[in-house]
C-alpha cells in the first residue's frame, strides 16, 4: 500500500453487556456460555408465539453509562424498533433494535473518543449508540458452511443484551481503528459494562473506501488486532484492483481468520429493505434527567485519567501508564493492587508490561488467567527477593515464565534448582555459618570427602530446603580447598 | 335438570350443592353432542373425562374451602390464546400440531379461580376476518340460522356461549372480533380498554389494536370474567399499572345510574353500508333509552371516514412483522428439508401453510412497511389514528357514551361478503374506532329481525369499564332480551 492512498473507515462495534445477570427481554441467564445447546432458553427468546418482551432496566442503566462515557447525547425517549430480515439465528425473524429514523430514535447519538497514535492526538466521532439483542447461533458440524451436510442451531445467545457503537468514518489507517477499538473496549471494561475476554463479546463490523472506490463491508471481525488485519488486508486488495483499472464495487465480505484473507458475501447493489418500524409490544420509555444524572455519579474512572493518574501518582512513563491501562482493566487493577502492598512501581509495571503479557500472549491464556497464577501476593515476593538480591532481574524472567506456564509459587522455585549467581551469595553465606558452627565436620570433610554430605545437609535445613543440594556440594567443596590452602 | 344460564346462577347451584358441578358438566356435553355437529364451534375440545377429573378437584377444594371464584365455570378459549399442553392452532395449518410449553396470563388467572377450559374455539385464521369463514380447518355456523356466518373472528366462542356449548368464553378483539360475533348470537361481548388485560400469550395479529375480552350470556356474566381477567402483568409491558381489585366490576352491577345519561351518535357511524333493519332497531332502542332519560345526541367526527383503511394498514403492518416468525422450523408446519436452502424451505412453509387472507395481510402490511412508502401509509396512518383517537376523547370529554349498531349489515350467509375484501373490512367500520383509540366498546344484544340478532354498541373513556357496564346492565334489563337462546338449543334449558 503506497503511504499516500487515501482511506476512510467506519466501525460498527456490538458489545454484550456482560455485567447484566438476565437477557435483554427476558429472564434468561445473560451468560449462556458453556451450556448444552437449547438449554438457556423460554417462550420469549425462542420468540414462541404468543410471548412478549420486558426490557431488562439495567439494560439501559449500563447503556447510559457508555453514552455518558463517549460524551454522547442521550435522547428523551428510548424506542425499540423491529429490523426484519429472515435467517435462522433470528427466532422472530425480526431483532428488536433502535433505529435513527422512521418513528424511531438510538438511545444516545454523537459523542467522541480521543485516540493515541504514536504522538499524535486524535478525535474519531462516534454517529449513535443501539441497545438490541443478540441473535443465536448457528453451527456447522464440520465448521464450514460449504463441507457440513446440515446446520445446527443454538439460541442460548439469543436475547443477550447487546450495544452497537457506530463511529463516524473517521479512521485514516488500520493501526488506527486497532487503537481505536482498544481504546472503546477499555472505556466498557473500565465502566464494567463488558468483560472483552470472554470469547464473542466484542465483535467488529469494518466499513471501508479507498478514494474512488465504494464502500465495502466486512461483517464479523473478533479482537483489534484482526481488525487491523482484515483492513490491510482489504487495503491492499482493493488498491490491487484500482491499479489494475478496475473498480472497487459495495459489497459484504466476511473476514477468514484462519486464513487471513476477506472473502465476498453477497452483492449489495440495493439497500437491504428491513422494514423499520416502534415494536408496538414495547411503549416508549421515557429517560429523565434525573437519571442521567444518577448513573452520571456512579461512573467510575475512564482509562484517559487513569492513564494520567498512574503517569502522576506513580511515576510511570507514558507507554508503561498507557499499556498497563488500555490493554486490560485487570492489569490495571493488578498494578495497583501489588503496588499498594509493595512499592516499586515501575517494577511492577514491567513485570506485568514485559513478562506477564509476553507470556500470556505466547501460552494463548487470557489476561485474568495469567493474573490468577502471577498474583499480588507473588508479584510482591518477586519484587523483595529482587531488592534483597536472592534473584537477579534475569532470572526474575525465568521465575515469571514459570509462574505463568506452571501456576507455581517463586518460593517453590527457589527449591527446584532456580537458583541465580545472587544466590551464590547467599548461599556462601549460609555455608560460612555451617562452616563456622561445626568445626570438626569441617575437618572431617577435608580428609573425607564423603563427610561432605553431612556439611550438605546442614546447608539445606539452614534454607529449608530450598538451596540447590548439587550447587551446594559444589560450593562446600570449592570452599574446603580453600580452607586446604 | 337445571340448566344455570348465567355464572351468578351456576354458582348460587354450586354452593347449595358442590356435586352439582358434575351434573352441569354432563349436561353441557350433552348439549355439544347434540348441538356441536352443527355449528362446530370447537376446534379442540377436550375430553369429558378429562374435564370431569378437574370438576371432582374443584369440587374438593370447594369442600376444604379453598376453592376460587369461577367454581363450576366452563369456559371456552379462543384458540389464539395459549394453552399449556392444549394445542393451539390460531385456525392455521402454521400451527396445527402447536402444543404450548406455557399458559397465557389470563388462562393462568382462570385457573387459580378454579375455572375449567372446556375447549379452543374455531376463528378467523390468525384472527383475521369477520366471519369466521378464514379458519383454515372449518366455518362454524351461526346457532340462530345454520346458514349463516356467526361474525368473527371469535365466532367459536360467540357460537359456543350462545349455543349453551360453554358457561362463558375469552375471545380477542383487534378490530371488532368479539363484538361482530357478539352482536351475531346475541351475546355480551367487550373489548376492553387497551392495556387493561393482559396480551401476555395472546397470539398476536396487531398488538397495539388488541385485547382478550369476555363473551358471554350476561352483562354481570362479562363483569366476573373481567375481575378475573384484567389487571397488571409485568410480563406485558403495554399492561396498565392498577391494582387488582377482587370484585371491582362485579360490584358495577349494583350500583344505580347516577345521573342523566349523555348518549353521543356519531352521523358517520351511519353511512349508506347501514342495512334499514339494523337501522330501525338501533333506533328504536334509542327511543326507549330516551323514554326513560337518556339525554340522546348526534355529533359528527368528518375523519372517521378514514378508520377502515387507517386500521387495515396498522394492523396489516403489525401484522406482516409478527407473523414473521412462522417459518416452519422450530415448531409449527413442518415439512421436508433435507437438502433445501433455508430460504427455500421458509417460502415453502409459508406458501403452504397461510391461508390467502393471511398472505393478503402479510403482503400489504409488507408493502406499507417498506423503505420509500414508510411515510405515506404507516406514518400517515399512525397520525390519522391519533387525530380520530383525539375527537372521540374530546366526544367522550362531554358525553358518557358513544352509541352504534354493532355491525352495519345482519349476519351474511356463507359466501356472501367473504369473496370480496372490501366488503368484507366495511362490516368493521363501526368497531375499528374504539380498536385505534383503544378505548373500551361492548356489544349488548339490542333485537332481532326475524330471528337475526342484531348488536348495539357502547363504546367509553378510557378504562371506564365500571360506567360502561353500569350503564349496559341498565340497557339489558330494559330491553329484557338477555340471556337470549337460540331456537336449537332451547329445548336443553
Amino acid at each position: 500500500m503506497s503511504k499516500n492512498t487515501r482511506v476512510k473507515i467506519g466501525l460498527e462495534v456490538h458489545v454484550q453487556i456482560t455485567s447484566l445477570r438476565t437477557k435483554l427481554f427476558c429472564s434468561c441467564p445473560s451468560n449462556y456460555r458453556g451450556k448444552p445447546p437449547n438449554s438457556n432458553v423460554c417462550p420469549v427468546c425462542l420468540g414462541l408465539p404468543g410471548a412478549l418482551p420486558v426490557v431488562n432496566r439495567e439494560a439501559i442503566r449500563e447503556a447510559l453509562k457508555v453514552a455518558l462515557a463517549l460524551n454522547s447525547k442521550i435522547n428523551k425517549l428510548l424506542i425499540f424498533t423491529r429490523k426484519h430480515y429472515f435467517y435462522p439465528d433470528l427466532p422472530k425473524n425480526y431483532q428488536i433494535s433502535q433505529y435513527d429514523g422512521m418513528g424511531s430514535l438510538p438511545i444516545a447519538k454523537g459523542g467522541f473518543i480521543r485516540i493515541e497514535n504514536d504522538s499524535l492526538s486524535k478525535i474519531v466521532r462516534i454517529r449513535r449508540i443501539n441497545i438490541e439483542e443478540d441473535p443465536g447461533r448457528i453451527t456447522y458440524p464440520t465448521g464450514s458452511i460449504v463441507t457440513s451436510p446440515y446446520t445446527l442451531i443454538d439460541y442460548n445467545r439469543s436475547g443477550v443484551a447487546l450495544l452497537e457503537i457506530v463511529t463516524e468514518p473517521d479512521l485514516e489507517s488500520p493501526k488506527e481503528a486497532r487503537i481505536f477499538i482498544s481504546k472503546l473496549v477499555s472505556i466498557l471494561e473500565h465502566l464494567g459494562v463488558t468483560n472483552p475476554e470472554l470469547e464473542g463479546a466484542v465483535r467488529v463490523d469494518a466499513n471501508i473506501s479507498i478514494e474512488g472506490g465504494e464502500r465495502v463491508e466486512i461483517k464479523n471481525i473478533g479482537s483489534p488486532k484482526d481488525v487491523e488485519k482484515a483492513l490491510q488486508y482489504e487495503i491492499a486488495r482493493q488498491s490491487a484492483i484500482v491499479k489494475s483499472g478496475g473498480s472497487v464495487n459495495r459489497e459484504t465480505r466476511h473476514w477468514d481468520k484462519g486464513k487471513g484473507i476477506t472473502v465476498s458475501s453477497r452483492a449489495k447493489e440495493l439497500e437491504e429493505d428491513y422494514r423499520y418500524f416502534p415494536d408496538p409490544d414495547l411503549p416508549p420509555i421515557p429517560i429523565s434527567s434525573d437519571l442521567i444524572d444518577e448513573v452520571r455519579s456512579t461512573l467510575p474512572e475512564l482509562p484517559g485519567d487513569r492513564i494520567k493518574r498512574l503517569m502522576s501518582e506513580y511515576g510511570l512513563s507514558k507507554y508503561l501508564a498507557h499499556v498497563v491501562v488500555i490493554r486490560s482493566k485487570l492489569l490495571a487493577d493488578a498494578f495497583e493492587s501489588a503496588v499498594r502492598e509493595c512499592g516499586n512501581a515501575s517494577t511492577i509495571a514491567s513485570i506485568l508490561v514485559n513478562e506477564l503479557l509476553r507470556w500470556v500472549d505466547e501460552c494463548g491464556i487470557t489476561i485474568e488467567e495469567g493474573l490468577k497464577r502471577l498474583t499480588t501476593k507473588r508479584i510482591c515476593k518477586l519484587v523483595r527477593y529482587l531488592k534483597e538480591k536472592k534473584l537477579s532481574s534475569k532470572l526474575i524472567k525465568e521465575y515469571i515464565k514459570k509462574i505463568i506456564t506452571e501456576d507455581i509459587d517463586p518460593d517453590d522455585l527457589i527449591g527446584k534448582g532456580y537458583v541465580s549467581i545472587m544466590d551464590l551469595e547467599y548461599l556462601s553465606n549460609v555455608i560460612e555459618e555451617v562452616f563456622k558452627e561445626n568445626p570438626k565436620a569441617v575437618e572431617d570433610a577435608k580428609k573425607n570427602p564423603k563427610a561432605i554430605n553431612y556439611l550438605v545437609g546442614q546447608v539445606m535445613k539452614k534454607t529449608m530446603g530450598k538451596a540447590d543440594p548439587q550447587l551446594t556440594y559444589e560450593l562446600i567443596n570449592k570452599r574446603l580447598k580453600e580452607n586446604v590452602c | 335438570m337445571k340448566a344455570p344460564l348465567t355464572i351468578n346462577e351456576l354458582k348460587e347451584y354450586v354452593m347449595n350443592d358442590p356435586d352439582f358441578i358434575l351434573e352441569y358438566v354432563e349436561k353441557i356435553y350433552d348439549v355439544i353432542s347434540s348441538i356441536e355437529p352443527k355449528v362446530r364451534a370447537f376446534i379442540t375440545l377436550r375430553p369429558r373425562e378429562e374435564v370431569i377429573r378437574d370438576a371432582e378437584a374443584v369440587i374438593a377444594k370447594i369442600k376444604s374451602r379453598t376453592a376460587g371464584y369461577l367454581v363450576g365455570c366452563l369456559i371456552a378459549v379462543k384458540d389464539n390464546i395459549i394453552t399449556k399442553g392444549i394445542r393451539t392452532t390460531c385456525a392455521s395449518r402454521m400451527l396445527q400440531d402447536f402444543v404450548p410449553p406455557y399458559n397465557a396470563t389470563v388462562v393462568e388467572r382462570l385457573r387459580e379461580e378454579d375455572a375449567i377450559i372446556i375447549g379452543k374455539t374455531n376463528m378467523d385464521e390468525f384472527a383475521m376476518g369477520s366471519t369466521t369463514e378464514n379458519s383454515a380447518f372449518f366455518s362454524t355456523r351461526n346457532p340462530w340460522d345454520l346458514t349463516r356466518v356467526p361474525g368473527g373472528s371469535s365466532g367459536g366462542s360467540a357460537t359456543a356461549v350462545a349455543a349453551l356449548e360453554a358457561t362463558a368464553s375469552l375471545g380477542s378483539d383487534t378490530g371488532g372480533s368479539i363484538r361482530a360475533p357478539a352482536a351475531y348470537t346475541a351475546t355480551v361481548g367487550l373489548k376492553p380498554s387497551y392495556g387493561l388485560v393482559s396480551r401476555f400469550g395472546l397470539i398476536a395479529y396487531a398488538n397495539s389494536l388488541e385485547q382478550i375480552g369476555p363473551i358471554c350470556r350476561s352483562v354481570s356474566d362479562v363483569a366476573v370474567l373481567l375481575d378475573v381477567i384484567s389487571g397488571f402483568d409485568p410480563r406485558d409491558s403495554t399492561s396498565i399499572k392498577r391494582g387488582r381489585q377482587r370484585g371491582f366490576y362485579t360490584a358495577c352491577m349494583e350500583r344505580e345510574l347516577e345521573s342523566e345519561i349523555k348518549v353521543a351518535i356519531i352521523r358517520e357511524m351511519f353511512s349508506d353500508g347501514i342495512e334499514a333493519p339494523v337501522k330501525t332497531i338501533f333506533n328504536s332502542v334509542l327511543d326507549k333509552l330516551e323514554s326513560n332519560g337518556f339525554h340522546v345526541e348526534e355529533v359528527s367526527v368528518p375523519e372517521l371516514k378514514y378508520a377502515l383503511p387507517t386500521y387495515y394498514i396498522i394492523a396489516t403492518a403489525e401484522a406482516s412483522s409478527n407473523l414473521a416468525r412462522y417459518d416452519g422450523i422450530r415448531y409449527g408446519y413442518h415439512i421436508v428439508v433435507e437438502g433445501r436452502s433455508w430460504y427455500d424451505v421458509y417460502s415453502d412453509v409459508r406458501s403452504t401453510a397461510f391461508g390467502d387472507e393471511v398472505k393478503r395481510r402479510i403482503l400489504v402490511g409488507s408493502f406499507v412497511l417498506s423503505a420509500g412508502y414508510y411515510d405515506e401509509y404507516y406514518l400517515r396512518a399512525s397520525k390519522v389514528r391519533r387525530v380520530i383517537r383525539d375527537r372521540l376523547l374530546r366526544i367522550l370529554s362531554s358525553f358518557d357514551v358513544i352509541a352504534s349498531p354493532t355491525m352495519p349489515v345482519l349476519p351474511p350467509r356463507f359466501g356472501e361478503r367473504i369473496t370480496d375484501p372490501l366488503k368484507l373490512y366495511a362490516m368493521d367500520v363501526n368497531t375499528v374506532p374504539a380498536n385505534l383509540s383503544g378505548l373500551p366498546a361492548i356489544s349488548l344484544p339490542a333485537g332481532f329481525v326475524g330471528n337475526l340478532p342484531v348488536g348495539f354498541q357502547l363504546m367509553s373513556k378510557m378504562f371506564s369499564e365500571c360506567e360502561l357496564l353500569t350503564i349496559s346492565k341498565f340497557i339489558e334489563d330494559l330491553l329484557n332480551i338477555a340471556p337470549a337462546i337460540p331456537e336449537l338449543v332451547r329445548h336443553h334449558v
